[in-house]
């Protein structure tokens, strides 16, 4: 079966600056894919390349078994890209803006309205308002709507839950669910880690270079490392003294607790001890379940 | 609906729905045309004069009546050779004339507040010929073609109308292309199957719209509150100013190829355009007074040759074939710069 989007060895450079830096990886029809990273990753220039709106210096890649730099006009028919900003006019309405879409791809609304009323349900409230006005869930609705009015085969998201209130962005999530179920297969980019167990499958990206793909589960489960929970009082202050010890590999923030990287030798209590004997009050240190953000650290921490 | 149309349409929806923006854009060429066509004009009107005499003669009350009598002096009456200075100096007056006698022959002099030069070289010459009168035959006949008023209004209404066009219709076209590379719609319209050429026209045409009522408006306000003369070149004026107005959109066209944001748009448009279009353009300042470096300068400037072109169908009431070489330079331009700007827009990076 061909691959719904296949990257290979895809290098873009922007003055010295390296973009992507010799991408590849695949994705089949009917998948929900993330790319997970940071800002500056290098996320949106790949999207760049994949939705043809730019060309790769080198290396090649294939959607719906289309070459982006060769077949690129028959391409665009058959994916929806909706880039990182929410993109439509903002002077037009929910309406006018829906319908404008879907004029240049030669569709009307009404024969594509089923696959998007789920979505565009809760528009439909106020067709004749201002996009403009419209709040950053319903504006990002909106914007999905548009790149799914042609029905495309594939939807490239650039950072689509960005600027968005946690219920929504947890609704928005259920929807990506709900097209890959209807055969739609989805690209979608993230730099909330926590995101990422949504996806069926993700590739994790940073400075231009994949670091890993695989299912979260599989990710987070070849970690291994030993992991432990930190908490006191004084963060700070526990923060550095942990950081300054032996059998510490490595310790940073996360959530409302730090994640201790520990050594083979590493023994929680003696640790306490030690952290309370140098005047720290109330330590407690335990083991903790590592995800996907854990391996993204030692992802960086090891690359160095 | 075909693409193109619902691309002019949403283009129609984004003019409309800004209603500032169209406001200014119909309001200030009318402003300007207005402003330069009364406010701003070369001729001096007005001069005020005061006279010292120190014998009256007949030729001295004959030279006073004179004075009296011209629409163009406001004769401040006599006053003692002592009191000149203190009235030039404090602007009471602009000019003083001394009238003498000697040996039975009238002799004068002039003095004039040279502050203003314009002001002090007509005064002067007003003052020279009301002393000169009518008894004495005048070597030099003056004749004044196509503007026998000498009036300032024919002058200025090409060169504003080369100048608003270029603003406007660069303005409106950059900054819309611009705003949507800014906010992205720019992208969307590249990805979906729509041609370049499709997004292109489809910002072309609204904005050739309006230029077109632009331009009725201004030809409205020339030929009625100003008085240019209606004739039947008015049917070449309008063929010359629609060549013009498409060069002015591919101007606007070019400058978004360039710019990225639309602040960029603005000030290239407006400043870096604005000034050679005032300063060389031959609105103002005659283009055969020009240093020659200037002078070539001035060849790339559209408006030159647009100016150049009105002032001989709109003032000298020519036909179309008097202005063949203009009309070949303005359209040969608008190919280069369209096609340069195609050629720009869409290159994927």
């Amino acid at each position: 079966m061909t691959a719904a989007i296949e990257i290979s060895g895809i290098t873009k450079r922007y003055g010295n600056v390296t973009a992507l830096d010799g991408v590849s990886f695949r994705i089949e029809p009917g998948e929900l894919f993330g790319l997970i990273g940071p800002d500056g990753a290098g996320k949106s220039s790949l999207y760049r390349i994949l939705a043809t709106l730019a060309l790769p210096d080198s290396g090649s890649a294939k959607v719906c078994g289309l070459d982006v730099a060769a077949d690129y006009r028959v391409l665009r028919t058959r994916i929806g890209y909706m880039p990182e900003k929410f993109s439509f006019y903002q002077d037009l309405t929910v309406t006018e803006n829906l319908h404008f879409f879907a004029s240049l791809f030669g569709v009307s609304v009404r024969e594509n309205f089923p696959l998007i009323a789920p979505i565009f349900g809760q528009l439909e409230k106020f067709p004749d308002r201002k996009a403009g006005a419209l709040s950053g869930g319903m504006k990002q609705k909106l914007a999905l709507s548009c790149a799914l009015i042609h029905r495309p085969e594939i939807l490239l998201l650039d950072e689509p839950t960005t600027g968005v209130d946690a219920v929504s962005r947890s609704e928005f999530w259920e929807m990506l669910s709900q097209l890959t179920r209807s055969g739609i297969t989805i690209l979608v980019s993230t730099s909330y880690m926590d995101e990422a167990t949504r996806c069926g499958r993700i590739a994790m990206i940073n400075e231009g270079h994949i670091l890993a793909v695989d299912s979260p589960a599989a990710l987070a489960g070849s970690l291994g490392e030993n992991l432990y929970n930190a908490v006191a009082p004084d963060m700070f202050g526990l923060l550095t003294q942990l950081r300054m010890m032996p059998d510490v590999i490595d310790c940073y923030t996360f959530g409302a607790t730090l994640h201790l990287v520990a050594a083979p030798g590493f023994s929680p209590g003696e640790t306490v001890a030690a952290l309370t004997h140098s005047g720290l009050r109330d330590v407690r240190i335990y083991p903790a379940q590592g995800d996907i953000e854990d391996l993204f650290i030692k992802q960086i921490r090891d690359g160095k | 609906m075909s693409i193109l149309q619902s691309l002019v349409k949403k283009e129609m929806l984004h003019i409309f729905r800004d209603r500032r923006t169209v406001t200014i854009t119909l309001v200030m060429p009318l402003v300007l045309l207005l402003l330069f066509g009364f406010a701003i004009s070369t001729e001096v009107n007005d001069v005020r004069v005061v006279a010292v005499v120190e014998r009256h003669t007949d030729g001295s009350r004959a030279i006073i009546e004179r004075l009296r009598a011209n629409p163009y002096i406001t004769f401040q009456g006599l006053t003692a050779p002592g009191d000149v200075d203190y009235l030039l100096r404090s602007g009471q007056t602009d000019a003083a004339l001394f009238l003498r006698e000697e040996g039975g022959r009238q002799s004068a002099q002039i003095m004039v507040d040279a502050a203003n030069t314009t002001v002090a070289q007509a005064s002067t010459a007003y003052l020279r010929s009301i002393i000169a009168g009518p008894g004495t035959v005048s070597p030099v006949l003056t004749n004044t073609l196509y503007n026998p008023q000498l009036n300032s209004a024919y002058n200025f209404v090409p060169g504003i109308m080369g100048m608003i066009f270029i603003l406007i219709c660069a303005i409106m076209t950059s900054v819309s292309i611009v705003s949507e590379k800014e906010t992205g719609t720019m992208d969307l319209l590249l990805v979906s199957p729509v041609r370049p050429r499709a997004v292109i026209l489809g910002k072309l045409i609204p904005y050739f719209l309006l230029s077109c009522v632009i331009l009725a408006v201004m030809l409205t306000i020339a030929y009625t509150v100003l008085g240019l003369p209606v004739s039947s070149s008015i049917a070449d004026v309008i063929l010359l100013s629609l060549v013009y107005i498409v060069l002015s959109l591919s101007v606007g066209l070019l400058v978004s190829a360039i710019a990225s944001t639309r602040l960029t748009a603005l000030i290239v448009s407006a400043v870096v355009f604005m000034l050679p279009v005032i300063m060389l353009s031959g609105m103002i300042f005659p283009i055969d007074n020009m240093p020659e470096v200037l002078q070539w300068l001035s060849c790339v400037i559209p408006a030159r040759w647009y100016t150049a072109a009105m002032r001989k169908l709109m003032i000298q009431e020519l036909g179309l074939e008097y202005v063949v070489e203009e009309l070949v330079i303005l359209l040969s331009m608008t190919g280069v710069i369209l096609l340069v700007a195609l050629k720009k827009f869409n290159t994927r990076k």
